[in-house]
């Protein structure tokens, strides 16, 4: 070898140790002592980053999670009851038990059902046009169609339906982040329990106006009239402002406020189709004689 | 040189079809919904209940608190019901539905004829009065005017500006009102300088109504202390802050008040509603609204009651057209679009217009090319390119730095936009959040 | 729709400019300096200027197309600015293939990748112009001699332009008084009788451009004014300091492609800034950049390169250059 070359290889190498040697001391030097299990922890979490704890990003979670006495009021919806038990076990605590949740839009306004009676033409953006006036319909509770929930999903479960003009929710990506849920300025969207099979039943309305006008604005509307709520024998449907809610929580999917609804405001997915009545009277008659 | 504002502005097509017609009265409507918020401030509190007879000009409603105004019926007969109606947005607020019999006005009123010129009213009476009449701004903002003539201590009014530039494109009743009642209007001013305990008044009239110019010049010789003073047609002349600036060269400070640069500016119409009120004891009930569009058949300034339809103001101005595509309550530039035609009119209604359906729908948006004509064309020096986009992705906290809250939603920079983007859309979006996000930081 | 109101927030009319009419406004404002180009560069000048611009939409229609797949937008005039201003930047000998791969740096990646219209933050006629240079910095730097429709195409008599004569000359050690006579006349100069690229010879070609954009409110003043006066502020004072070694400011002025990169890459509403005051010091910039370069650099001309060192610093003065808001509260001490 040249003498060149080995000079420059071993002045080189001096340099690279040199700095190796520096580096480490100052790394020692400014060393910031974090808990390992901070990165014990933000290991199993999602790392979606999407703010549904309500903190910044998977590593705030972590770091909350560690420092916290006990797990009230932390939950990872997008990992849900594995990842909070698997945090629990890293830490030594307990987890709460959670209801897995799903995103449901509790309005059922299509052109169909809900006519429309102006035409907007501004910025798409629902904030806007809540603000502006009542939308494009007679009901100033219901959706407005500009996709704000759409632009918030960061999962790619939520996509405006282009005949219905609402957003259609996909359960399996869902992960109740509740991004959906704030993004909607007229609060349409709700975090209910999930059921088995994905089964689903609720007012599909938000409208607290009286029966007529909120009728007469949208046929599948909930008129207020409360016959769900007398029929219901579980306590599951509270009504408020003329309008009913089903508790997700009591509801034990039993349909009967379904079939009472006058309206068809209470929609139910998900369910096998009903047995059609049974033709008693005949058999009765004949077993007279 | 005529005076103008130096920053921004835009130079829509002014079309006033009604410049020339002269004020028409409406008959008294059948029925009248007169809202009890028809102002900036607490809604006012109703007085009567169902079934009480009511007489023109009785108080209906009384003012909240010091930043409010009173309401007064419009018509005579009786209350039929104090119940939600929609306004122009479609969202629902109190009003008091009238069921009109007659039109007997309350006795207290002079209604004679001939002009008063002698304020026998001292200014704190002169205050009271307009508060009693329920006068608020007739430009458009509503604002209480017996706040705006209430200087607190420490600050001092030199100057009354009169706002007779009506800087929005096709509005004409402040133009009529200066050419048919401009002697009312200047007594109204002389009141207006009493109660502000001021000896010099500027009535600003932009150069597109030179008969106004002339007439106006001519009877203020006869009047101690007002001038009238043309101004450059400019797109937004008739903003208080441009005007002043174009008339006595103050700039008012971002978040404050015209009083702290020694000047109080108030409408004409105002100014006209004010004599009334002080002279002849008439509260505030009906108003001069323009009624125009290209396609109407009879377009008008018509002096309608308040509460009345707006489908009777429509049918007076020769009926709604059948290419009709959208029909805003105000100026084209701030006004707001109705979604539905049985609103009733407010004290704040200055103009309807009916627009043609191909002119009633907005181009595509394009992206931004960032020519910086939004920034040349704002009077506030703002850069809207910016505001809308911090807005658009709810960087709140740092749009509020770039003094969002300054901005007027006067509508240059949409106007200018070369790629058609709803710059104003967005910025009003951004301010409503940062109000609140202000507010609750506030609290805490 | 038809009896439905329509509902929008205000304002509810809109003036009269578009972004379309503001581009094909630019093209109008370049014909004087494309007919002078043809006038003095003859068949090479058309060549050059069809084929910048047919790859410039070319390459634009294609990627939106089949790469990126959104709305196309080529009748929006972008690219067809972006396409003469590249040509107008050229010599009129340069192959074919070349203007391609040049339209290619311009367009694709100067613009496209960074998301297409009002997203780049780099002139894109002057990324391909620069690209090209560097690529082919030979055919980039022989320049036609002018000879009307005698000039040729890729078989042009080439000769130096004035500011290579006289950069060459310095470094001859040759004094300057001598190599002005080498020079055209500043007369010459402002009709466009020189060598140099297709675009940049005819002054006059470009004030008239410069004039009927500002009567069409399509530029302001503010930039354009900037650079020649900031170039005319520098080179006086170099002149004054050695008239032995620094040309004239008038010689700098009329030499080059300021006038072109003055009136119309300078002032491309995606790349500068967005208020007067940072307009001023951006032009200040790009005027006190090209001196440097052309007087102590290694290129005879250097006006590229400051536009597109300045371009760099725009996104920075739209963020802390801010215009003096109405009734700003400006703070004593």
């Amino acid at each position: 070898m040249s003498s060149t070359v080995l000079i420059t290889i071993i002045s080189l190498s001096l340099l690279a140790l040199m700095s190796a040697v520096i580096l480490y001391f100052i790394a020692q030097k400014f060393k910031v002592y974090e808990d390992p299990r901070i990165d014990e922890v933000q290991a199993i979490l999602p790392a979606a980053n999407c703010g549904g704890c309500g903190f910044a990003g998977c590593r705030n979670m972590a770091e909350a999670l560690v420092k916290a006495d006990n797990f009230e009021g932390l939950i990872c919806p997008v990992g849900g009851a594995p990842v909070m038990n698997e945090a629990a076990r890293i830490l030594g605590k307990i987890a709460p038990v959670i209801d897995p949740t799903v995103a449901v839009l509790l309005c059922n306004g299509s052109p169909e059902f809900r006519p429309r009676t102006s035409h907007y033409n501004g910025a798409s953006d629902c904030r806007i046009s809540n603000s502006l006036y009542i939308g494009e319909t007679d009901c100033s509770y219901g959706c407005l169609s500009n996709g704000d929930c759409e632009r918030a999903c960061a999962f790619d479960a939520l996509h405006m339906d282009q005949v219905t003009g609402l957003p259609m929710i996909n359960d399996d990506k869902c992960v109740s982040c509740g991004a959906c849920v704030k993004a909607c300025p007229r609060h349409l969207i709700e975090l209910r329990k999930k059921a088995k099979k994905d089964r689903k039943i609720y007012v599909a309305c938000s409208n607290c106006d009286k029966g007529g006008p909120a009728r007469k604005a949208c046929k599948v509307a909930c008129i207020g009239c409360s016959k769900c709520f007398k029929v219901c024998e579980f306590n599951a449907i509270t009504i408020k402002d003329n309008l009913a809610y089903i508790d997700s929580k009591k509801c034990t999917f039993c349909r009967k406020c379904a079939t009472e609804c006058p309206t068809n405001a209470i929609i139910e997915l998900n369910f096998p189709p009903r047995k059609p009545k049974v033709e008693v009277e005949a058999e009765t008659i004949d077993r007279q004689y | 040189m005529l005076k103008t504002f130096p920053i921004g502005g835009v130079h829509p097509p002014e079309n006033k079809l009604t410049a020339t017609i002269p004020i028409e009265y409406l008959p008294v409507p059948e029925s009248a919904i007169i809202f009890v918020s028809q102002h900036i401030g607490s809604p006012s509190v109703p007085v009567v209940n169902k079934g009480d007879s009511v007489k023109t000009g009785q108080v209906i409603a009384t003012g909240k608190g010091f930043v409010s105004a009173n309401i007064h019926s419009s018509v005579s007969g009786k209350v039929n019901r104090i119940d939600f109606a929609t306004d122009s947005s479609g969202y629902k607020q109190t009003a008091v539905f009238i069921d009109v019999e007659g039109d007997e006005w309350i006795d207290t009123i002079d209604r004679t004829k001939g002009i008063s010129r002698d304020v026998k009213l001292s200014p704190d009476e002169i205050i009271k009065r307009c508060f009693d009449s329920g006068i608020v701004g007739l430009g458009g903002a509503t604002f209480p005017s017996h706040v705006k003539l209430t200087v607190p201590t420490g600050k001092r009014c030199e100057v009354l500006i009169i706002n007779g530039v009506e800087c929005e494109p096709y509005l004409t009743s402040d133009h009529r009102l200066m050419m048919e009642r401009g002697e009312e209007i200047l007594t109204g001013v002389t009141i207006l300088m009493k109660a502000l305990k001021v000896k010099k008044a500027m009535i600003g009239v932009e150069k597109n109504k030179p008969d106004a110019i002339v007439h106006l010049t001519k009877l203020a010789s006869s009047f101690e202390g007002i001038t009238v003073h043309p101004l450059k047609v400019k797109y937004p002349q008739g903003a208080e802050k441009q005007l002043i600036k174009a008339l006595i060269h103050r700039e008012v400070p971002s978040g404050r008040l015209p009083l702290d640069v020694g000047a109080v500016v108030h409408n004409v119409g105002t100014a006209f509603a004010v004599y009334e009120a002080v002279q002849k004891n008439k509260p505030l009930f009906e108003r001069v609204v323009t009624v125009t569009g290209k396609s109407l058949s009879k377009p008008g300034n018509y002096m309608v009651r308040i509460g009345t339809s707006l489908i009777k103001l429509i049918e007076a101005a020769g009926g709604l057209p059948n290419d009709t595509g959208k029909i805003i309550n105000g100026g084209p530039m701030m006004g707001k679009a109705v979604s539905n035609t049985e609103v009733p009119v407010i004290k704040g209604m200055s103009g309807v217009i009916i627009v043609p359906g191909k002119e009633s729908v907005r181009e595509e948006i394009k992206p931004c090319i960032r020519c910086a004509k939004c920034v040349s064309a704002c009077p506030l020096n703002l850069e809207p390119y910016l505001l809308m986009a911090l807005s658009e992705k709810g960087l709140f906290e740092r749009v509020e730095k770039e003094r969002i809250t300054d901005c007027m939603e006067c509508g240059s920079c949409s106007f200018t936009c070369p790629a058609n983007r709803p710059l104003l859309d967005y910025i009003r979006l951004g301010k409503s959040s940062v109000i609140k996000m202000a507010r609750e930081r506030n609290l805490k | 729709m038809s009896n439905l109101l329509n509902v929008s927030p205000s304002p509810h009319i809109h003036g009269k400019e578009l972004t379309q009419k503001l581009m094909l406004t630019v093209v109008v404002a370049l014909i004087p300096a494309f007919i002078t180009s043809v006038f003095y560069f003859g068949f090479g000048a058309i060549i050059v200027t069809t084929t910048s611009v047919t790859s410039c939409l070319l390459f634009e229609y294609l990627i939106q197309r089949f790469i990126l797949k959104k709305p196309i937008s080529i009748t929006d005039g972008s690219a067809l600015v972006t396409g003469i201003l590249l040509a107008f930047n050229l010599p009129s000998n340069i192959p074919v293939l070349m203007i391609v791969i040049g339209s290619f740096a311009a367009i694709a990646v100067a613009k496209m990748t960074f998301g297409g219209l009002g997203n780049n933050p780099f002139n894109p006629a002057l990324v391909g112009r620069v690209f090209m240079l560097i690529s082919f910095p030979v055919q980039m730097t022989r320049w036609p001699v002018p000879k009307g429709f005698g000039t040729g195409y890729l078989d042009a008599v080439t000769g130096a332009t004035p500011l290579a004569v006289i950069k060459e000359g310095l470094k001859n050690g040759e004094p300057l008084s001598q190599l002005m006579d080498k020079v055209p006349t500043p007369a010459q100069m402002f009709l466009g009788n020189m060598g140099g690229s297709i675009g940049e010879v005819a002054a006059v070609a470009l004030l008239i451009g410069f004039v009927y954009l500002l009567i069409r409110n399509v530029i302001t003043w503010h930039i354009p004014v900037s650079v020649i006066g900031s170039m005319a502020v520098f080179t006086t004072i170099l002149w004054l300091v050695n008239p032995e070694k620094n040309a004239d400011p008038m010689f700098h002025i009329l030499a080059g492609g300021v006038l072109l990169g003055a009136i119309f890459m300078a002032t491309d509403y995606v790349t500068s800034p967005m208020n007067p005051k940072s307009m001023i010091i951006y032009g200040c910039g790009i005027g006190i950049l090209t001196v440097i370069i052309r007087v102590w650099g290694s290129y005879p001309e250097g006006v590229s390169f400051a536009i597109l060192i300045m371009n760099a610093f725009v996104p920075l003065m739209n963020a802390y250059i801010k215009p003096k808001r109405f009734g700003e509260v400006v703070k004593n001490g």
